[in-house]
């Protein structure tokens, strides 16, 4: 039972990340109808954005420290970060030690400028060609941005700690009357997936409460009518782009103190991304969040030694397998609408 | 000429000539010249474009015919070569049969994977196919162990023993035809010039004309007929009667069986695989390969590998001293100025360039390096025939 549980929290943190992931790509989906194979690179400009931001607070001048000396003797050169000045040691550091969460804010804007650059400047020019077009074009779009990506910060992982305050892990299990050290879960998986869900909450409650949302569902529903109506769809249309961008950017902000981000880390997250979507079914967000989780607890599932002992190797393939029996078995996938995306 | 009409033949003929003097095109630039950096007549490198020319034709025939975009395409590449690199180190070091076993058993695994996948289309299609090739790639990758070598691959060793070929005690048997080794070179010089005639090359090169020949005479057949009815309208076509499903797995076996030989043939040239050569990248290579130079055309896939392979290996190899050689005739500031736009596209950046060179093709040549080649040509027509109108109505006051 314990391990049961252990693997449901296990699987949670990498659905989350797949739900928000398969959410934005729906969503591009759903409303432009383009097939988005740079979305994995938006995650990843979204992780590199907590990268940077780190980078930024921690530059520093160099001093000399004439009261420590090195192995040689020599005077020892010690960097202080330039915000130590401003706020004093402590609050210096702790801003430091904060910087992914503060990423949050800081890469709100530069996804949305991103994602408005993106949608203005290529995606548009493709709403009329062919689906393998627009494939093909943001495939090359997603080497280009890993590419960039790889030129600034180095093909290495690069570690960006979680705030100390939640480094740790804490006791799942006594919370549940079991005995202690039975279910540890970290508390940065914790945050992550209770901030992938305000997330998601939040992306359909815009879309549900909103009058912007209702408008951008009756887009979704049928763009024609709504544009003869006198609204300008497109606009909102790219401002839901905007969004989507959005949403990817702060999974990957929030994900690098899981993984440690490096420039292909959303070519991987991509196409589990689109196994979720094509099993949650092509154009339904609810159908992407649920697949999202459901593979990431299944994944964990089948990467239990107990697992792994009956049928080797089941954890490598088993989102493919689930793929390929739920394409065969329910064609539209979960929760897919018909005729979406059928020739 | 054997079944071709005029302009296929003239087609087929260039590029037999290309393929044959191949080692002396490609090596333009004499051997001590700066610019010999940019020769691609090493026989590794020209392997490699008439393999992958193989790998894209066959990938055509599925995507540019019947309009299925597969993105998992490289895991028949790879049981192609497991299949060859087992036939080598057991049965004989003869590639014939190795090549034979790779095209078989990329058939049969097209076969049941088409078999699956044929019965969705569009985006679904693909994801199928992908997760085909990346679960081949995982289990070749783990499980397959015994079978696959997992992460360090199959290669021949010393300690294998064919049935069919007597290797010395303790030496790695080669490959060979009959007899005739594929690493083995006749290297002329002419003047400053040096040019390799390698046997591994021409094998390959024999084989990639037999697989062109046969991708013409399948596109005009009325069976490339059908496949191209598929990719137009296949609804209309079910309409008339007509069962279009054998017709896409067909093609799709067909293509299949071009990855298993274009897989035979790789480990024939270098007797080696490894689970990276199913990795979806790599099916995302051959995807670029055959846009860029022209999906649907006869010789656009063989382009476009041609191209990337080119680019993959020379650009790669440039480096910034080479650049400030280049552009030595300018000022300091600017020289440098213009190393340091230059290089993020150089050397390890090469997959940028890549990226950036494939969405220009996507945006403005979805026909790829054979449109760009028309337009060029229509162009040129034009400004010809503009010409002579304009100078037969210049002459004509002038009487």
């Amino acid at each position: 039972m314990e391990a049961l549980i252990l693997q449901v929290l296990n699987g949670l943190d990498k659905g989350s990340a797949y739900a928000l992931i398969a959410l934005g790509l729906t969503l591009i989906f759903g409303t432009l109808g383009v097939v988005n194979f740079a979305h994995g690179a938006l995650f990843m400009i979204g992780a590199f954005c907590a990268v940077t931001l780190q980078r930024l607070l921690s530059l520093s001048r160099e001093i000399v420290d004439e009261t420590k000396t090195d192995f040689l003797g020599n005077p020892l050169k010690v960097d202080i970060p330039y915000l130590y000045d401003w706020f004093g040691a402590d609050a210096g550091q702790s801003i430091i030690n904060w910087s992914v969460p503060l990423a949050i804010l800081f890469s709100i804007p530069i996804m949305v400028i991103v994602g408005f650059a993106m949608e203005r400047g290529l995606i548009k020019h493709f709403y009329k060609r062919p689906h393998a077009d627009q494939i093909l074009v943001t495939f090359g779009l997603a080497i280009v941005l890993q590419e960039i990506i790889k030129y600034f910060y180095g093909a290495n992982p690069i570690p960006t700690p979680a705030p100390p305050a939640f480094t740790g892990s804490f006791d799942f299990g006594v919370l549940l009357g079991f005995d202690p050290f039975q279910i540890v879960y970290p508390y940065w998986r914790l945050i992550y997936f209770s901030f992938a869900m305000i997330i998601i909450a939040g992306v359909f409650a815009f879309l549900q409460f909103t009058t912007f949302g209702m408008v951008v569902r009756a887009g979704m529903a049928d763009r024609e009518t709504v544009g003869m109506l006198g609204i300008n769809i497109d606009k909102r249309f790219t401002i839901m782009f905007a969004i989507a961008a959005c949403v990817a950017g702060l999974a990957g902000v929030m994900y690098t103190p899981i993984n440690s981000p490096n420039y292909h880390m959303g070519m991987d997250f991509l196409v589990l991304s689109f196994v979720v979507v094509v099993v949650g079914g092509m154009g339904s967000l609810p159908g992407a969040v649920l697949a999202g989780f459901l593979l990431g607890i299944l994944e964990s599932f089948a990467s239990m030694a107990q697992v792994i002992a009956i049928i080797p190797g089941i954890n490598q393939i088993i989102i493919y397998l689930v793929a390929i029996i739920v394409l065969l078995t329910r064609p539209r996938g979960l929760m897919g609408r018909k005729g979406v995306m059928e020739e | 000429m054997l079944g071709l009409n005029k302009k296929d033949a003239g087609l087929f003929t260039i590029v037999i000539v290309l393929t044959m003097l191949a080692p002396f095109i490609l090596n333009p630039f004499p051997e001590n010249s700066e610019l010999a950096q940019f020769n691609a007549g090493y026989p590794d490198l020209m392997q490699r474009f008439v393999i992958f020319g193989i790998f894209a034709i066959g990938f055509n025939i599925l995507f540019g015919l019947t309009g299925y975009l597969s993105f998992g395409h490289a895991a028949f590449l790879g049981v192609g070569s497991y299949a060859a690199i087992w036939m080598m180190k057991l049965l004989t070091l003869n590639v014939i049969p190795a090549i034979i076993m790779g095209i078989i058993f990329a058939g049969l695994c097209g076969g049941g994977v088409g078999f699956v996948a044929r019965s969705r289309s569009g985006i679904y299609f693909s994801i199928l196919t992908l997760a085909f090739a990346q679960m081949s790639y995982a289990l070749a990758y783990s499980v397959l162990t015994p079978i696959t070598g997992g992460e360090t691959g199959l290669q021949i060793k010393a300690t294998d023993s064919p049935l069919m070929s007597s290797v010395p005690e303790g030496e790695i048997g080669r490959a060979n035809l009959f007899g005739l080794e594929m690493g083995s070179s006749y290297e002329l010089s002419v003047g400053g010039w040096l040019f390799t005639f390698n046997a591994g090359y021409y094998i390959a090169a024999v084989c990639m004309l037999i697989a062109f020949y046969l991708s013409i005479r399948l596109f005009r057949s009325p069976f490339g007929m059908m496949l191209r009815a598929v990719k137009s309208n296949q609804q209309r076509m079910n309409y008339t009667g007509l069962n279009s499903k054998p017709y896409t797995l067909a093609a799709f076996v067909i293509s299949g069986m071009y990855a298993g030989l274009a897989g035979g043939l790789m480990v024939a040239m270098d007797t080696q695989v490894g689970p990276e050569r199913m990795f979806w990248t790599a099916s995302g290579e051959v995807v670029l390969m055959a846009i860029l130079g022209g999906v649907g055309t006869l010789i656009g896939p063989v382009l476009g590998a041609g191209m990337i392979k080119y680019m993959e290996n020379i650009i790669s190899k440039i480096n910034d001293n080479i650049l400030h050689q280049w552009f030595a005739f300018m000022p300091d500031g600017i020289e440098d100025f213009m190393v340091f736009i230059i290089h993020p596209f150089i050397g390890k950046g090469w997959h940028l360039t890549l990226g950036i060179v494939f969405m220009l093709v996507v945006i403005f040549l979805p026909g790829g390096l054979v449109e760009g080649g028309q337009r060029i040509g229509r162009l040129f027509g034009r400004k010809k025939r503009a010409e002579a109108e304009a100078e037969s109505t210049a002459k004509t006051p002038a009487e």
